[in-house]
């Protein structure tokens, strides 16, 4: 299995995808060589660590940039900006040096399949199909187009992501709605690809936390609370979850917006913020883990997942089980899920504004939301996620 | 044996979508002109051309063809109105086909507003009773002999009410746990009650027509009028009457033209005829002709919804029931207000249709639900519905405040 990054050394969903998959996997009786690109200082019982680092350039990679949710673009322009720096090597040099390295990791493992996952896997995945001739699954966590949101694609991981499929003996696309995008803008053969919706860890965000934080301050005080939880980018829509705001404090005056995360946008958002004159009822905290973040989904009233473009999104899942109810895009993969939620196209803020103000003024419709929405996401396991990878793994290896 | 055949005649006033934003600026909540399915007028006309009209036809040359043919409708309240708000013409034919029947088409009791009154506020249930006599009496020329409550819901205690309010009879679902080993082809007698009987749908016969017609899938499919009828002389040694209660919807809306249901309805009367021992009988002869055989109690609420027959359809869930609970709970400020838009505005809030598009059975358990509803989701209904009712209580906080009316029949 090859991947990019794995917990506690992840930026955001892709590791936490890995590392729940491959841990169902191993507790099905699925022996599991993991590769990463680098040393990570990461840690697994249930599977084994490969790293494609020789000693020798290991040291050029630390304090690495490297992200998998940085679009090409952005990754450029940071990288410009930090030119003066230790590192000199750009992302795509990273992804066909792992490409390169992983052929003699294949001669040297043991394996029947092989599963990469996103592009910034996929070379090394076709290089070991190459050199071991054993079937190859791509895993689309995302696209180039959600990572853009639909805006201006990177030509060069485009070509990835269709060598990939093309190259792939089976596509596993995270929802649906990926799918869709698969067959639509790669020109891929739907019979090719099965859906395999993510599951969710109970214990990845959880854990007791004192109580004391802003946002539970915040709620002492009285006020309501409206969460967004998520990378700062064009892609989790933040922007659109502002302009609610806006429109739903003429309404409702005692409600505080509480942004959870980071990323590039962050200062377009504070200007925004300013500009909309709602600066006294946004809050940003910076971004949050664990007990933290399961304090925050606690404290809040509703969470809104407001993607432009979102393959799976898990953020809903963990949110449910902690009790607080979501309002979440129709443009992404866990609104297939997920029932017991409102459900809103990402550019309707007026319409977003509605629901939020729906389930504030409403506590049955919250209530029912919260209680029936937390009997969904149990059942949104990494368990029967696994049990669908096996099936195709099976497929794979009597067909071939 | 007799064959009973009624007719339901719905269709509510779908609540708009209605957003938070306009609460306490736009008081007018059904008026919805998009082409969505929430528009009333294009749902009215879209179901008298498909089906009301076309049906109602059949009907008008079964009665002519057959002396023997006989049936009743029922009409809620809200449907006349819209009938004569955006489709005059069907009403018309409504109106003639009945009027020119001699008795033969019946028309049946209801609450105005096709409402759970009876269950929530028996006063209220009273006054729609009252409207709804007043009206069918001056469109049909009827008064209605024979209850039918809003989705046939049905309890010992709306027995005694149409007993002691001089009712021949009352409609129910003809439900095996009710029943025990009998048959609902016998005329019944409704625990508590002196005069009163109760006419039982035969709601396997029912549904096979309102529900199983068009489904290929189904292992009597293609169902035919011989068929059909052969199954009804079957029934002559279990009991005295057949009686088929369905939407009048079924014939082109529920299912479609093709499905020939058009063509089974313009042979059935005839093909039941072939059996000499068959008749049609109206629920008031019906009820005239039969003794009871038995006792009927039901103490909980009956009705003709999904495997349980009760009310959780409609007030299955947390929204459903605060959304009822809310409307009810405006009575008294509502009536003392003695705004004529105000009342008639809450008194179709309460239309039973709003609470079954906020049902959430269906993620579990079949599609009936969602076929028709039209809003999205249920909570959507649930939403555009409560900022509805914010919007009239903003209403009744107000009173003086001009407003426009919520039908203006001069722009249509």
């Amino acid at each position: 299995m090859f991947g990019w990054e794995f917990p506690p050394h992840n930026s955001g969903g892709l590791g936490v995808a890995c590392y729940g998959l491959s841990k169902a996997l191993a507790k099905d009786g699925v022996g599991i060589s993991f590769v990463l690109p680098k040393m990570m200082e990461v840690s697994a019982d249930f599977l084994k660590l490969v790293f494609a680092s020789p000693e020798e350039i290991e040291l050029n990679f630390f304090n690495s940039l490297l992200s998998p949710y940085l679009s090409a673009e952005s990754y450029l322009s940071r990288r410009a900006a930090e030119e003066s720096g230790l590192y000199g090597q750009s992302l795509f040099d990273e992804v066909e040096r792992y490409a390169a390295l992983s052929g003699s990791i294949a001669d040297r493992e043991d394996f029947d399949i092989i599963h990469a996952h996103d592009w910034l896997s996929f070379l090394a995945g076709i290089e070991a199909k190459r050199r071991s001739g054993k079937p190859l699954v791509v895993h689309v966590h995302a696209t180039e187009y959600d990572r853009t949101g639909d805006g201006a694609i990177n030509p060069f991981v485009y070509k990835i992501e269709k060598e990939g499929m093309a190259e792939a003996d089976k596509i596993i696309a995270v929802s649906d709605f990926t799918k869709r995008k698969i067959v639509e803008k790669y020109g891929v053969d739907p019979r090719k690809i099965e859906v395999v919706h993510n599951g969710d860890d109970p214990s990845s965000v959880s854990g007791e936390r004192s109580g004391e934080s802003l946002l539970s301050r915040i709620k002492e005080a009285g006020f309501k609370i409206v969460l967004f939880v998520g990378r700062f980018t064009l892609q989790k829509g933040p922007d659109y979850f502002l302009h609610a705001a806006k429109k739903v404090l003429e309404m409702e005056p005692d409600v505080f917006f509480a942004m959870v995360g980071s990323g590039d946008m962050e200062g377009q958002l504070r200007q925004e913020v300013a500009a909309l004159g709602v600066s006294g009822r946004v809050v940003f905290t910076g971004f949050l883990r664990g007990g933290e973040l399961a304090e925050a989904f606690r404290a809040a009233d509703v969470l809104v997942m407001p993607s432009v473009s979102e393959p799976f999104g898990i953020v809903p899942l963990e949110s449910l089980r902690n009790g607080t109810p979501v309002i979440i895009s129709k443009q992404s993969g866990v609104s297939e899920v997920v029932r017991q939620a409102l459900k809103v196209d990402f550019w309707d803020v007026d319409e977003m504004a509605n629901k939020i103000v729906a389930v504030l003024r409403h506590p049955p419709l919250s209530e029912q939301l919260a209680r029936d929405g937390q009997a969904e996401a149990a059942a949104a396991t990494w368990e029967s996620a696994a049990k669908k990878c096996i099936n195709i793994y099976q497929n794979l290896l009597t067909t071939n | 044996m007799s064959v009973c055949l009624y007719f339901h005649v719905h269709q509510p006033y779908r609540v708009k979508k209605y957003r938070a934003f306009e609460v306490g600026r736009d008081h007018s909540y059904f008026n919805d002109s998009s082409s969505s399915d929430l528009n009333n007028e294009k749902i009215i006309r879209k179901v008298a051309e498909k089906s009301y009209l076309p049906a109602s036809a059949v009907l008008v040359e079964l009665l002519r063809r057959h002396p023997e043919f006989k049936f009743a409708f029922s009409f809620s309240g809200v449907v006349l109105d819209q009938m004569e708000q955006f489709a005059p013409d069907v009403l018309d034919s409504f109106r003639n086909l009945v009027r020119s029947s001699r008795g033969r088409v019946e028309v049946l009791g209801d609450t105005y507003h096709h409402s759970l009154s009876f269950f929530y506020s028996p006063r209220e249930f009273e006054r729609q009773i009252v409207l709804h006599r007043r009206k069918i009496s001056k469109i049909f020329g009827q008064v209605p002999r024979v209850l039918r409550n809003t989705e046939l819901s049905y309890n010992n205690d709306l027995a005694r009410w149409a007993d002691r309010n001089g009712y021949l009879g009352i409609l129910a679902e003809g439900w095996d746990p009710v029943l025990g080993w009998r048959s609902p082809n016998y005329v019944y007698r409704p625990k508590g009650t002196g005069k009163i009987k109760v006419l039982l749908k035969n709601y396997r016969l029912s549904d096979d027509i309102a529900f199983r017609f068009g489904e290929r899938s189904w292992s009597e499919w293609p169902l035919t009028a011989d068929k059909f009828s052969s199954w009804v002389s079957a029934a002559h040694l279990d009991g005295e009457t057949v009686n088929l209660f369905m939407d009048f919807e079924t014939f082109g809306e529920h299912q479609w033209t093709d499905t020939g249901i058009f063509d089974f309805l313009r042979a059935l009367p005839g093909e039941l005829l072939k059996d000499k021992y068959n008749h049609f009988l109206t629920p008031t002869e019906t009820l005239r002709k039969y003794q009871p055989v038995g006792e009927i109690d039901v103490p909980n609420v009956l009705t003709w919804a999904d495997t349980e027959r009760d009310l959780s359809a409609w007030t299955g869930n947390d929204i459903q029931r605060s959304a009822i609970k809310e409307i009810y709970a405006l009575e008294n400020r509502v009536l003392r207000s003695r705004d004529p838009d105000l009342i008639e505005d809450w008194r179709r809030l309460q239309t039973s249709d709003h609470f079954y598009y906020m049902c959430t059975k269906w993620f579990a358990d079949g599609d009936v639900h969602k076929y028709f509803n039209p809003y999205e989701t249920p909570f959507d209904a649930y939403i555009s519905f409560m900022n509805a009712v914010d919007d009239l209580k903003l209403r009744l906080d107000n009173p003086k405040k001009k407003r426009s009316l919520n039908i203006s029949l001069s722009n249509k």
